[in-house]
Parts: structure tokens; sequence; C-alpha cells
């Protein structure tokens, strides 16, 4: 066990694990940030998507020792209110159905129109397609990134 | 999936709690009911009444509705309770959600599967909502000592317009919920035509908090003093614990014990449900999930053979039968071969028409094609998972289950504690697909908690899930057609099974159809679980008979759309037998709907078009996928889908599911497979087993529903089986090749050239 100071949603928070443990478990079985979700553990279905320091990754194989001194945001910090443009294009396209592997769909699309604010098809196949909906929102992913691309 | 007939209780849904006289104030606690935001509370009443089980309304007219069903992601949390509001007659917007518990005193067929929840809700639940209305006009008509045939209601308004008198439903609902129900048969249901919710799409009412990562699933339960735990079971089916060494892992860092769980107790009778992939397992028990997941991957196991094994089980009309599990370890290729031994060999006859032997015998030419699908794997996001709190002889279970009546006859079993005592919450659940419906999740982690006498969640890896399946199972099919020298359908002769059943609706259109039929069935035992997988059987023969009737128009020179209205038009006018299970008309409908809405005749340049129909779960489905070849690979353009479910309660959201099932049946299609080496899947995560990912999904589906005033049917599975023929049909187009085995991919692979 080791002790590693995080910055979460800019938040300053402390945690006692095994190095090895991998941010998914810290967030949500330490820190009961729990929107970030478990699908695969081994980075292929995109549950598990947080920002580090911007970009998009799986969580479930960044190991905690590798999180400090990076700034991590999880689906629970890219906004105060639920109003940040991705989540508002969701909630206009009404995209979920079951709406497990939505929170990791939103990280990726959120970090997908900060490197690229207007992106076409190809680009948001490319930066989506390590994000599974197992219930087939893909169509209705895209038409909401599209919105959220115009109004932010 | 067959549906429960269950009678409705008529009193049981309209009781009226009046154990606090001026109503009855329910927490707003339950474990997952909605926390309103800081905004909401301000609209939130003082007090709330509880007029009955499905209705609360509160002291400044705003109501609580409860989705009685277990959600999965088919949005019953919302169109559930919109039936309930439109008959109340309030203001969507004044209407808050929650998710009721397992409550089968107040609730009727809290269970999701077989696409029935609006089918099997639509009068119940209106009735619901009608007969509260009707306690708030009574309430109004004796406070205002009027009668209550004179009041009329609006919006969650109350009026006697000869005496100028209004009222809030609030002011009149604590009197409302001291009153005795009226009769239901005596309360008038809205027409049709005054519907003003039910028709008017609605948004997910748990659509905000999806989107900001709030706690909804059993995945995110967690309370004080909470334990985690994992669990380990044999590598293959056909295999059993040996023994276990638990010092193997009670050392290492937060483990706090291992043990063997077994999850029947030995008189049991199963039901329908209590299907069990492995009924011994081991479990790991520790103080975090990443602890546990690192101590399952060093536990030393021993595994040995599983003999033979029979029980007795309970159908879902509750006949007993008998089950057996061979012994062995099988094989994917040997599967394939015992099936294809019964394209010669004769199987059970399910229906006959005719003379089908006699028209074979005097058949000018005979096309004969056999398709075959392999065992598909759920795959819900949400791995399988559960909460369980176990002390003494009560037990409180949060889980994702789609079928908790079911599985709460087993935690009773399997815990020794009686029912009532057994608290089920209903998460909403990561996806179910039909997996959900075997909740044996929930007993697993019942019995872990109960041996550690502490709250538990147990969850399994990707790997558990995928390998401990109640898969769908593989078929094979047959389909021979007799043609006479003008190229007349003189016969048709349907040969399907499977490991380990037939996938057979012997009295599903084509029967009906045609003069001379044949339906056989057969299957062969297995040790694999199998178990409902959105559209049972429908997902498998709907893509074979659909591809045949493609290949048999064109071998007849016909439109395929002309040539499957032609078949209806015959079942109409002049049908074949007596039990067709299908209203042809309707089926036409949706051909007609497609044929219009694609513009079938007008091909744009550069796209293959391929059209299927198929009827179940009480409705119809008409599909056309459009596709086009790049990069030597084809891209399915567009998708348009007809469909006749009667009336749409909530369109948008109806149409999410549909666009939902022809993506599931595109990426299962192309891709999906799971096989058996030994006994073991040989696809343990989604680095092996493929499934549709983006930039593989349609670029635009279209789908139309036919307007009509026929109550409502199925629709979370009927979008799905049509689709495989859709695809394979529009691949042949663009291919010049007919594909006859799932998953088309690797053959796609391996054609050069691809014309177009």
């Amino acid at each position: 066990m080791a002790q590693y100071n995080l910055t979460i949603n800019g938040k300053s928070l402390n945690v006692d694990v095994d190095p090895s443990t991998p941010m998914l478990w810290v967030l949500r079985d330490h820190l009961d940030l729990v929107g970030t979700k478990f699908g695969c553990g081994i980075a292929q279905c995109g549950a598990c998507t947080i920002h580090l320091d911007g970009n998009a990754v799986r969580s479930c194989q960044l190991p905690v020792s590798a999180a400090e001194n990076a700034e991590i945001t999880t689906i629970e910090g890219i906004s105060e209110k639920g109003d940040h443009p991705v989540q508002k294009a969701w909630l206009e396209h009404d995209v979920p159905q079951c709406g497990y592997c939505q929170a990791g769909q939103i990280m990726s699309a959120t970090a997908l129109l900060k490197s690229n604010p207007s992106p076409n098809d190809e680009d948001i196949d490319n930066a989506m397609n390590g994000n599974i909906c197992r219930c087939g929102t893909y169509t209705r992913i895209k038409a909401a990134i599209k919105t959220a691309a115009k109004s932010a | 999936m067959t549906l429960l007939d269950k009678k409705l209780n008529r009193r049981s849904f309209l009781k009226v709690s009046t154990l606090a006289g001026g109503g009855m104030m329910l927490s707003f606690s339950w474990l997952a009911g909605c926390k309103p935001t800081p905004e909401q509370v301000l609209t939130m009443p003082k007090e709330w009444f509880e007029i009955n089980s499905y209705i609360k309304i509160g002291d400044n007219g705003a109501v609580t509705l409860f989705n009685p069903n277990p959600e999965f992601g088919s949005n019953v949390k919302t169109s559930l309770p919109m039936l309930l509001a439109e008959e109340l007659d309030v203001d969507w917007k004044n209407v808050f959600v929650e998710q009721a518990d397992f409550y089968p005193k107040r609730f009727e067929r809290q269970f999701t599967g077989g696409s029935q929840g609006i089918r099997s809700g639509w009068t119940p639940l209106r009735t619901a909502g009608a007969t509260a209305r009707q306690l708030i006009v009574n309430a109004a008509a004796q406070t205002w000592n009027v009668p209550a045939g004179e009041i009329t209601t609006n919006a969650g308004m109350v009026e006697h317009t000869n005496s100028g008198k209004k009222a809030g439903y609030g002011e009149l609902a604590s009197l409302a919920g001291t009153l005795e129900a009226p009769d239901p048969e005596t309360v008038k249901l809205k027409d049709i035509s005054d519907f003003k919710i039910i028709g008017n799409s609605k948004k997910n009412v748990d659509g905000s908090k999806i989107v900001t990562g709030k706690p909804m699933f059993a995945m995110d339960h967690k309370v004080e003093g909470m334990k985690y735990a994992a669990i380990v079971h044999p590598p293959a089916f056909g295999m059993k614990i040996k023994s276990f060494d638990k010092n193997s892992v009670t050392s290492m860092p937060g483990i706090q014990d291992a043990f063997e769980v077994k999850i029947f107790k030995d008189d049991y009778g199963r039901n329908f449900f209590d299907t069990t992939t492995f009924p011994e397992i081991i479990a790991i028990v520790g103080n975090s999930t990443w602890e546990v997941l690192q101590a399952k991957k060093s536990i030393k196991a021993e595994w040995e053979k599983a003999p033979e094994s029979n029980f007795k089980m309970a159908g879902w009309g509750g006949n007993i039968s008998d089950v057996k599990v061979p012994s062995g370890l099988e094989n994917s290729n040997t599967h394939k071969e015992k099936m294809a031994e019964y394209i010669t060999k004769p199987g059970n006859v399910l229906r006959k028409d005719g003379d089908p032997e006699a028209a074979f015998k005097k058949a000018a030419r005979v096309l004969e094609r056999t398709y075959t699908a392999p065992f598909l794997a759920h795959n819900t996001m949400e791995p399988m998972n559960a909460f369980a709190d176990v002390k003494g002889d009560k037990a409180v279970i949060y889980g994702p289950t789609q079928a908790p009546e079911q599985i709460s006859q087993t935690l009773s079993s399997s815990l020794g504690i009686p029912k009532e005592n057994i608290q089920i919450n209903l998460a909403r659940m990561g996806g179910g697909f039909g997996r959900r419906a075997y909740s044996h999740h929930l007993t697993e982690a019942a019995l872990i908690s109960q041996k550690i006498q502490a709250p538990v969640k147990m969850v399994y890896t990707r790997e558990d899930d995928m390998s401990a399946g109640v898969y769908r199972p593989t078929y094979s099919a047959t389909y021979r057609a007799a043609l006479d020298e003008n190229n007349n359908l003189l016969a048709l002769h349907v040969k399907a099974g499977g490991i380990p059943e037939s996938p057979i609706h012997a009295n599903r259109f084509p029967a009906g159809a045609i003069d001379n039929y044949l339906a056989e069935g057969w299957q062969i035992e297995s040790n694999i679980t199998i178990g409902a997988f959105r559209a049972p059987r429908s997902n498998f023969i709907a893509g074979a008979e659909q591809s045949f009737l493609d290949e048999l128009a064109e071998e007849m020179g016909k439109d395929p759309i002309e040539f499957r209205l032609e078949l209806l038009k015959k079942a109409e006018t002049n049908p074949v037998g007596k039990d067709n299970d299908y209203d042809p008309k309707r089926y036409a409908g949706v051909l007609e709907l497609v044929r219009d809405k694609s513009n079938w005749s007008n091909v744009p340049n550069g796209i293959s078009r391929g059209v299927s129909a198929y009827f179940c779960h009480n409705s119809y489905v008409a599909e056309v996928v459009d596709v086009s070849i790049k990069d030597n690979q084809p891209v399915v353009e567009n998708v348009y889908a007809a469909v006749d479910c009667g009336i749409v309660v909530n369109p948008d959201a109806a149409a999410n599911m549909g666009e939902g099932a022809i993506i599931d049946g595109i990426g299962n299609a192309f891709y999906g497979e799971m096989a058996f080496e030994n006994g073991a899947p040989t696809k343990r995560n989604f680095d092996t087993y493929r499934m549709i990912r983006h930039s593989e999904a349609p670029k635009k589906i279209e789908v139309h529903f036919v307007d009509n005033k026929e109550e409502p049917t199925g629709l979370g599975e009927p979008l799905f089986p049509p689709v495989f023929a859709a695809l394979g049909n529009s691949l042949y187009k663009a291919t010049g090749k007919r594909l006859y085995e799932q998953p088309f991919q690797p053959q796609i692979l391996e054609m050069k050239n691809l014309r177009m």
C-alpha cells in the first residue's frame, strides 16, 4: 500500500492503495466516483474512459502510480450542473438506452471536441471506435456530437 | 420467449393505503429512487399522499409515478409511467418517476422480457391511472358537495363548471387517499383520440442522471462495511471443482476469505429461469474489487470432469420436465458435424399441410439451402454483479435482474429464508438482452453475504461474464422449395434444429401461404447453458427463412417484395391450415410501407439493396438495408424499417430502440460468434469477441411506424430478427455471393474484388 495525492475534478484527494491499482477502481471503490464504469478491464470497451491532462484514457489500464502529478477529469467533473454542450446534446438526442457505456462515450466525445471542434464523420468514428455501445446508440451519438460541435 | 398469461388481480394494484389516516407518507429514500436536485426541491411538496400502488400526489400537485418493471434500456421507466400519467390526466412536467422495488403485493408482472412491457401494462396501468383520477374526482365531489359525474379534469386540475369550483389535484390528494377505490369495471378509460401524453415523445426520465454519471446500477451500490467478492468458475462446460487451496489467496493483501458456493439446495425444484452455468463456484471475499481480482488470478484450484446430472425444472407454463445435463467436453467442430447430419436425417414433424412429399416428387426443380449460426454471448456492457446483505433470516438484494419474481423463489430456497423476508430492489441494468432473466448472480451474492454475515458486492469480470454465459444456441436450418417447369412454387420444406433446441415457429409465415408445407425440428443435447437472447429462435430462423425466400424469388424471376406480397395475399384470401400465427394484412402492410419509404425500385448509384420481413412478439417489421463497397469492404449506408406494433407510446424512444436492434443485428450478423474447445469458451473478452463499433454502424437509420389504433405490441425484439436477412440479401447484391453461414465477416474477407 502507498499514499497517493491525486488531482481529480479540480480537487486534491488522497488515497492509500496498492501501486498497481488501476484508477478505475481507485475512483469507484476508494473515492466513490462511480460514474466511470467497469466494462472489460483490458481497454477494449471504453466504459472506463476518463481524461488525463485533457486526453481520453482508459482508466482500467492506468495504475494509480502513473496518475500522480496529472489532472484527472471524470464524468462527474466535466461540468458543474450537467450542462456541458456534449451532455446537453446527449439529452437533446435522447441518446441513452441502458446508459451504462454513456459516461465513457461522453468522455471520449468531449476529448475529441477539445482537440477537434468540428469533426467530420471519419474523425468521429476514429475517436469513438474504442467505445462499445451494446444497445447500439451509435447513430444518435454521432448526431449528438455534431450538435455539440455546433453549440460549443 | 412466450409470455406468461397471468390473470390480472384487479384489487391488487388498486390497494389504497389508509394506514396513516390522511394519506400515507412514503420516504423518498428508496434505493433506486430519484434523488431530487436542489432546483427540484423547491418544487417538492411538504407531504405525499399515496393514491394507489403506482401513484403518489403531493400537496402542491407534484406527482410521483412508480415504474413497476425492471429497466434494462428499453425505456419502460419512461413509457410505463406515461400510461399512468395519461389516464391520471396530469401534466408530464409535474411528474417524478421512481423505480419500484420488487413488491408483488403491490405490483403485477414485474418482469422485463419478451417485449411485453407495454403490451402487458397497457390496460392495467391505464386502469390504475384512471381509478386514481376517479378518486381525485370523488374527493372533489365530496368536498364541493356536487355530483362526481359533473366534474371534469385537465392536466392535474379538477373543475366543476356549474358552480365555478376549481382545484388542483394536490389540494384533494389527502382526502382522495382515504376514499375507497372505485371498481375498475366502472372506470372509463380515455378514448384513444383524447390522448395527450401517449404518442408524444418524452425524454428518458433518467437522462440527466446518466449523462452526469450518477450511481444508478447495482455495480455502483455501496454501503458502510461492505465487502467485495469475485468468483472463480470451472474453465470449461462439463467440468466442476475438484479442490482448491484457500491458503493460496487468504494471505494476499485485503483478502478475507475464500470458499465454495453451491447455488441450489439438493431438493430444490428449479423454475424456468433457474438456468445456472456452473452450480458450484469459488468465491473470494476481500476489501476492494482490485484486491479480490488479484487473488482471483492467483488462486490454486483443481478441476475435474463433471458427471451427467439430472434434475426437474418447471417450464414457463409451470409444467415440470426432466432436464439432463450430459457429461463431456464439447467442441464447436463436432457441433457442426452433428448438426450437418440432420440435413438428411428425419426430424420431428411440427406441421404438415397438403402432400409435400408428392409435390417434391413431381417437382421439375428443387432449391435446397442450409443456413447456420453460432452460439452468441449476450455481452451486456455491465457484467453480472449483485449487492446482497443477508443477516439472520432477512435479506436485502440489489441487483440487475429482468425476473425478480422467479429469482425470489430460488433465493428463498438457497438461503433458507422465507420469500417475505427477502427484499429485492431493482437496479437499473446495464443491458439485459435476455441474459438477466437468469439471475443466479443474485443468488451467488446472497450466499456469499450469508456466509460472511456482512453486506457484499459481487462482481464478475468480463471474462467471467463471457465464459459463463447463458448463450444463444447454435442453429442450423435447411430449406427446400419444389418448383414446377413454369417456376411455380409447389411445396416448401423446412427442417431446422440446434444445440440444444429447434428454432422453428411452425405456424408462422410462410406456413399458411403454401399448399404443400412441411416443418420439421430436431435438437442435440449439450451441457452448454443456453437461454433467451433478444427474440429467441426468431433471431436465427428469420434470417434463414428470409434469405431463402430472397433466393427463391430470384429463382422464380420475381421481385422479392412482390413475391412475399403474393404469398401473403394467398394467406389472407385462401389460407392453408388453421393455426396460422400472423395477420397477413398487417404483414403485407409493413412490406408496402418499407417499399414506399425506401423508394424500393429506385436504387441509388453505388448501392446494393436487400429486404426482409418478419413477425414476432406480436409485431410486424420489414427492413431494407443498403450497402456500398468501399476499399473492398461492405459499408452499411442506410437502413429503412417499417414497423407495425400498434399504438406507439413514446415514438422517439421507440425509434431509438429500433435503431439499436438494427445495429445489434448488423453487428451479430457480421461478427457475433462464440465457439468452444474442449468445453471452454474460446473468447473471453472484447479483444477476441468482436462487437460492432461506431465506424461499422449504418450511416443512417429510418424507423417508420404504421399509424393505426391497434393496442400496442412488442418492440424491443421485433426489429432484430429481420435485419440478418436484409443485410445478407443486400450483401448478395453487392458481392454476387449468397451468405449461408453466420458470422458473415470471415467469408467477406475471403472475397476478392467485390463487384460494384
